[in-house]
């Protein structure tokens, strides 16, 4: 891995999961000792690692998850306004994934299935607090609600490619993954 | 419509014996074999398969390439809207929905008692006398309100074709300008006469004098194919006629098939003679099938004439005989590899070249794919010499060309050129006016801008297999990228991504700008899918499907930005629409429950 130029300024990141697992968060941590290498180069804003609430003006997103729910909308657009750069980070943020699975169902045969038919549920009703956030129609790849700049894909990528990628941008590259990165298996 | 029960086997046992179990005229046997009970049922799929040992997957995977061939039942009258973008401006739309009503049934479906299907198909090549449509493959031109009423009677008092009024499958030609070929009156074996009596290599050396190039497009020299062809090692040799004009606007061939098929024949056993070949294909694209029985009568004359056949005209050794192959609705099978391919009986999937039909064609021997037109020229040639037929046209494209035009203008239809006419002097001739753009070479062409008027049709300008679509100012050229774009994205073949998954995508894009749903980031993202489906697509279908689009985005970008809502993005759905369901379910209409499609402004 050839050495990273220091930009002038530690660069400001943000890193959020919207309808994901975390995976793709616990990848990130994969990257082992180039940690601190990176907390040389860049500053975190919201992240599951500082847990700021709100997303500041940054450089760069990282965004986890498809979009799944109205809240997942605001997130993503939070982050769309204050990131410079923003990057589908893994196949649900690409695609949809795992999630999207739901979409070949209706949202109600989904909901009723598992608040009002599940089996040993009495009386069960569909959640209706207005403290939750609503589910959409269909789970969509965040290229779907807001513009991206970068795709980042795998389930989850791994720690190798999202070092490779975080380093080409930071240094001014054009981040581009190539073979063995991106292989399945 | 409920499912038929199967027929006696009968029929199908005698197609199969009178195609030898050969399993490369599967394709030839399932076309036959529809035309039992109007489908394929799967039955008559397994019966096949065993009859030619092909596995069965093999079968089905033919059976669903083509458009025309059905695995599931259709109606007993299938009507086939033509739908190219010269259809469309002609109304073909309002008139398929004034059928469909007529006869209570809805696009794309069959109707409750099985009488009758109504779909779009591709440009059936009928745009000068459109708009047109198929009724279990013959073609009907010139459709207007009153036709369609009566179509919609006949069909609904169950009439046969056969009693249906014949002047509505009366297909003109519409031949409005003649030049050294349309203008050729010969007699059936006069041309092959004089090659014949030049001797082989001296027949080969007039087709190098006379610098003719190939009329389908890619204007490759004819006489280098022939000669590599007759180079190659393989004895057995090949001539193939490529009839399956599908480009959309194009319809020379079709003329050219109805007025001179002598000239046409003539031509392929002109090149059987200076390569050495034993048997000849036409392969005749599915649409024209209605020409069929008149080109095989040709034929047989032909072979009562001893122009085709062993030994001849008396040259011993001289064997070449025609056989006529359809195709069933796949444009990319246009693409010379994807229908030798076709001809084999298989899905028309391109094949990687090298090796080029020349040395590894049909079955893998040498083969000649020439075009219609270019095999007709041939027979001037023979007749005039080589240096006579090179006298004419422009440096770097000896000849005439044929043109179809169609679109906005006065006289649509047929007209001959020497090489280097004019844009501006073919659109005075067929009476055009206050014309916007026009579409050259067909959907995979290239649209010119009124301030290219001047250029010339030949192929160091403007190349062209014939199409020229003509738009005048009423007309969207959006709308018209956007049709050719729905043409890529159903005829890629789906063989390789970039075109499968690149069409569909472009297809997406174009349809978003459409529904009002367009952005700047959009178009940043099509000229990356132009880019992409251009330099990295299989064949040549997937690099020319983007053609329309970057044309028209240079040359008539306002059509696009004016349907922009958003600078920046916008997404293709609604998201608070996104949210009704869930509203519905919670019975929440709480401002949390809401969602504003467009984003309020950031920072």
């Amino acid at each position: 891995m050839s050495a990273v130029p220091a930009p002038t300024r530690k660069l400001r990141v943000a890193t959020t999961s919207l309808a994901g697992c975390f995976g793709c968060h616990m990848s990130f941590l994969d990257i082992d000792e180039h940690l601190f290498e990176l907390v040389e180069l860049i500053e975190f804003d919201r992240s599951p690692l500082t847990d700021i609430k709100e997303v500041g003006p940054c450089d760069i997103g990282l965004i986890e998850g498809g979009v799944c729910n109205a809240e997942n909308v605001h997130v993503l657009r939070a982050f769309r306004r204050q990131c410079k750069t923003l990057i589908a980070l893994g196949a649900c943020a690409v695609n949809g994934g795992l999630p999207a699975q739901r979409n070949h169902l209706s949202l109600s045969e989904c909901l009723r299935e598992v608040y009002q038919f599940r089996p040993g549920l009495e009386n069960g009703q569909i959640p209706n607090d207005p403290e939750l956030p609503l589910p959409l129609d269909k789970v969509r790849p965040i290229h779907e609600v807001v513009r991206i700049d970068y795709f980042l894909p795998g389930c989850p990528p791994s720690g190798p490619a999202i070092w490779k990628f975080l380093t080409d941008l930071i240094a001014g590259r054009t981040p581009r993954l190539t073979g063995g990165l991106l292989h399945y298996d | 419509m409920s499912a038929l029960p199967p027929s006696p086997a009968a029929p199908l046992e005698a197609l199969l014996r009178r195609h030898g179990h050969d399993p490369s005229a599967l394709l030839q046997i399932l076309i036959e074999a529809q035309d039992i009970d109007g489908w394929l049922p799967a039955p008559t799929l397994t019966q096949i398969a065993a009859a030619i040992k092909l596995p069965r997957a093999r079968v089905e995977g033919v059976a669903g390439f083509y458009s025309f061939l059905y695995d599931r039942p259709v109606g007993r009258y299938r009507v086939l809207f033509s739908d190219n973008i010269t259809d469309r401006m002609l109304g073909n739309r309002a008139l398929m929905d004034a059928l469909c009503r007529k006869l209570w049934v809805e696009p794309d479906k069959v109707s409750e008692d099985g009488l009758v299907s109504i779909a779009t198909t591709s440009c059936t090549g009928l745009c000068d006398q459109g708009p047109a449509l198929l009724v279990n493959g013959r073609a009907i031109g010139q459709l207007n309100h009153r036709r369609i009423n009566e179509i919609a009677e006949l069909i609904r008092q169950q009439r046969p074709l056969e009693q249906w009024p014949t002047e509505y499958f009366q297909i003109d030609d519409n031949i409005r300008r003649r030049d050294a070929l349309l203008q050729l009156d010969m007699l059936p074996g006069a041309a092959l006469a004089a090659a014949v009596a030049r001797g082989r290599e001296g027949w080969l050396a007039e087709m190098q004098a006379s610098n003719l190039r190939g009329r389908g497009g890619a204007g490759f020299a004819t006489a280098v194919k022939w000669a590599s062809a007759r180079n190659a090692t393989e004895v057995r040799k090949v001539v193939v006629c490529n009839a399956d004009e599908g480009e959309p606007g194009t319809f020379k061939d079709r003329v050219l098939l109805n007025t001179c098929a002598d000239l046409v024949f003539e031509g392929m056993t002109l090149a059987a003679w200076a390569v050495g070949a034993d048997s000849g294909f036409l392969y005749l694209r599915g649409e024209y099938r209605y020409l069929r029985p008149q080109l095989e009568a040709v034929l047989a004359r032909r072979r009562a004439a001893g122009l085709l056949g062993k030994g001849i005209l008396g040259e011993a050794g001289f064997d070449f005989d025609i056989a006529i192959h359809l195709g069933a609705g796949a444009y990319v099978c246009g693409e010379e590899t994807a229908l030798l391919e076709s001809l084999e009986g298989k899905r028309g999937t391109p094949r990687i070249r090298p090796p080029f039909p020349v040395t590894h064609g049909y079955l893998g021997r040498p083969t000649v794919v020439n075009n219609v037109e270019t095999l007709a020229k041939t027979c001037l040639i023979a007749l005039e010499g080589g240096t006579a037929f090179a006298a004419t046209g422009t440096a770097q494209s000896a000849g005439t060309k044929l043109l179809s035009i169609s679109g906005d203008c006065a006289a649509p239809g047929i007209y001959e050129y020497p090489f280097g006419v004019s844009i501006a002097r073919i659109l005075e001739d067929c009476g055009a006016s206050d014309t916007q753009a026009v579409q050259v070479g067909g959907a995979a062409g290239i649209c010119l801008a009124a301030y290219e008027f001047q250029r010339r049709i030949a192929y160091e300008d403007v190349p062209t297999a014939g199409a020229f679509m003509i738009f005048d100012g009423s007309r969207d050229l959006f709308e018209v990228a956007r049709a050719f774009v729905h043409f890529f994205a159903h005829e890629s073949c789906g063989f390789c991504t970039p075109c499968r998954v690149g069409t569909a995508l472009l297809k997406g894009f174009m349809d978003k700008l459409n529904d009002g749903h367009g952005a700047k980031a959009d178009l940043a993202d099509i000229d990356w899918l132009d880019r992409l489906l251009k330099n990295a697509s299989h064949c040549g279908l997937g690099s020319a499907a983007p053609n329309p689009v970057i044309d028209t985005l240079q040359k008539f970008r306002p059509a696009y930005e004016r349907r922009l809502v958003s600078l920046d993005f916008e997404p293709a759905f609604d998201l608070d629409a996104a949210l009704a369901e869930a509203r519905q379910l919670t019975a929440r209409d709480d401002p949390g429950a809401h969602l504003q499609t467009h984003e309020e402004d950031g920072r």
